[in-house]
């Protein structure tokens, strides 16, 4: 039984002859700890589908569920609650909060969640080390290098532990070798077993994945296996 | 981490944003104490000037005759009966409803006496009661014994009498034992015994010709105790002499439908200084907004950060608006009253207004910032996801 199903789901901007078609009727299941890449050239709607995959974005017409829940049948304060619980967000441009120091930035997730403040920080302080930060708690995301940066929007997709992470272009500001070295970290996560979907327009990031979904002009042309670059 | 904790954090950030806020809230908060602070000063200060104008209700025997005098002026040779009040009646005044207003009752026998083969008037007064009913007077010398006399100014002039001198009254021989500093009244004109003194000396014992009361509070119902009183004498005319009070309360009332005024104006215009910066601030925010909520935060959450910020600015401005509007009073109030004496106490009720006052402010106008800060998108904040 697969774990996120999406179905015929169309994502139609404007009206009218102004319309414009972003996702125009695509439909995939993903299993549960499934590593998939999602490419196309720019426009082609995969951002779209991510944030609608992200419950931000609500679909035009069309079905989304996870794990049984009908995501876009759920009110604003439920579907921020399924956010919390589901979803790990891995953004292009990190999108960290600026004024908060890393520790900070890695537990806004459990702001809103109801555990005890050395709970709170317990877990972020694993979360940090996950992902190879320790010592660096106490900075600024500007103190910080890119790599850096975006080590720290891993740690706080997967602070709270959800059986998803979605990343937009994990790789897309770093360097080569910074770039390795956090798709690496997200196949080590994938092999604890997270559902990871990730858009990309890196051939050799989507090598990572062990499915590729090519879309072009919103619409889901090619679904299929990879193999996953070796460990 | 909280909520709180971001609240904070951002106002630390933003702290030009905050710092406007603040002082749209101060501005406002603090002007509104300074008024209001001034108004209740002055009014002690009034209530101050009250209990030195003395005497603001006097008792009367009823007549039906018409006063004969103007401006300290009176028709010679003309003679008139004088009717009186018993003085055991006068009991009956300590029993009204506003009894504990009457601060001082001060009864008064008038009767015309011979000195030195000279026509004057001789009063018979309770002395201490005096002393509250006619602060201005400065004795020179000491106040009467039993066969005592204090002389106003003009009336040991004219009988060229001085202190320790002794004169004669229908028989009895009465000793000058102070004169009274001129006073610009009619009491330069008049010879004071004790009560009981001139009573005998007049043959009126147990009466008197009228009675002064001093009420003192500046907001005594003055017109209900003079309907207490007239109902308790009802044989009496009772009038209070409230035309100085009531001219400086009515300037006083206009000052205060003023202030009110310009409190309004100024609560208006910072509401507005902070909803345009809250407005601003939120604007700024829009993908930290976004982050927030795609990290789980419901509308409530992101509108508790906003209020949050909103809420801990105003409660700053609410302790230093008072702060600023209590010692701005202090600097003003000499200025207004012309008087040092007049102190600004610490008023907890409207330190406790203040305070609330910013924060209710603070917090109204951040509810539309708020709520536009719930409704952002996280699509088009994130406009990168």
């Amino acid at each position: 039984m697969s774990y996120i199903h999406v179905e015929n789901l169309i994502k139609r901007y404007g009206n009218g002859d102004a319309a414009v078609m972003a996702v125009g009727g695509m439909s995939f299941h993903i299993q549960m700890g499934e590593f998939v890449a999602v490419m196309g050239e720019s426009g082609s709607g995969k951002s779209t589908l991510l944030s609608m995959m992200g419950g931000l974005n609500t679909p035009t017409s069309g079905q989304y569920s996870v794990d049984g829940l009908v995501v876009y049948q759920l009110g604003q304060d439920k579907r921020a609650d399924f956010r919390r619980e589901f979803l790990g967000f891995v953004f292009q441009s990190f999108h960290l909060v600026p004024y908060l120091t890393i520790l900070e930035n890695v537990m806004v997730p459990l702001v809103t969640v109801k555990t005890n403040g050395r709970t709170k920080r317990s877990m972020a302080e694993d979360a940090l080390s996950r992902v190879g930060l320790d010592g660096k708690e106490h900075r600024l995301p500007s103190q910080v290098s890119g790599g850096e940066q975006e080590r720290v929007a891993i740690a706080r997709a997967i602070v709270n532990e959800p059986p998803i992470l979605l990343a937009d272009e994990p790789s897309g500001s770093l360097d080569t070798k910074t770039s390795r070295e956090v798709m690496d970290l997200l196949r080590s996560l994938n092999q604890e077993g997270m559902t990871i979907v990730m858009v990309t327009h890196s051939p050799e990031c989507a090598g990572y994945a062990r499915r590729l979904l090519r879309i072009s002009d919103g619409l889901l042309v090619e679904d299929v296996p990879l193999n996953g670059k070796d460990t | 981490m909280t909520l709180k904790d971001i609240a904070l954090r951002n106002i630390r950030r933003r702290k030009a944003k905050a710092a406007f806020v603040l002082a749209g809230l101060l501005i406002a908060v603090s002007t509104a104490v300074a008024l209001l602070g001034l108004i209740e000063a002055m009014n002690l200060d009034i209530q101050k000037k009250l209990e030195e104008y003395g005497a603001n209700i006097l008792i009367l025997p009823k007549t039906e005759n018409l006063s004969l005098t103007y401006g300290g002026l009176s028709l010679g040779g003309v003679s008139f009966e004088m009717q009186e009040i018993l003085q055991a009646d006068l009991a009956r005044v300590k029993v009204i409803e506003n009894a504990a207003n009457v601060a001082a009752m001060g009864p008064t026998v008038l009767g015309g006496v011979e000195v030195k083969e000279r026509k004057v008037l001789l009063a018979g007064v309770d002395f201490e009661a005096t002393k509250i009913l006619k602060p201005w007077w400065k004795v020179g010398g000491t106040l009467p014994s039993d066969f005592g006399v204090l002389l106003g100014s003009e009336a040991a002039r004219v009988l060229a009498l001085e202190t320790g001198d002794y004169f004669e009254v229908n028989g009895s021989e009465l000793h000058v034992s102070g004169i009274l500093a001129p006073t610009g009244s009619q009491d330069d004109q008049l010879v004071f015994a004790r009560l009981s003194t001139a009573q005998s000396l007049l043959h009126k014992e147990g009466r008197v010709s009228m009675v002064e009361v001093a009420a003192l509070c500046n907001a005594c119902p003055i017109e209900a105790m003079v309907g207490q009183i007239s109902r308790a004498l009802p044989d009496t005319k009772v009038m209070a002499i409230q035309q100085v009070v009531q001219g400086r309360m009515e300037t006083l009332d206009y000052f205060r439908k003023f202030s009110y005024g310009v409190t309004a104006v100024l609560v208006l215009v910072g509401s507005l200084v902070v909803l345009v910066t809250m407005m601003g601030s939120v604007r700024e925010r829009t993908s930290e907004i976004g982050i927030f909520r795609a990290m789980g935060f419901r509308r409530s959450h992101v509108i508790r950060i906003v209020l949050l910020e909103a809420g801990i600015i105003s409660a700053m401005a609410g302790i230093l608006g008072y702060s600023v509007g209590f010692a701005s009073t202090k600097l003003v109030l000499p200025l207004f009253t012309g008087s040092h004496t007049i102190g600004v106490i610490f008023d907890p009720v409207l330190a406790a207004g203040a305070f609330a006052a910013a924060v209710i402010m603070g917090l109204a106008s951040s509810v539309y910032p708020a709520l536009l800060a719930a409704r952002i998108d996280p699509t088009d904040a994130l406009r990168a996801l």
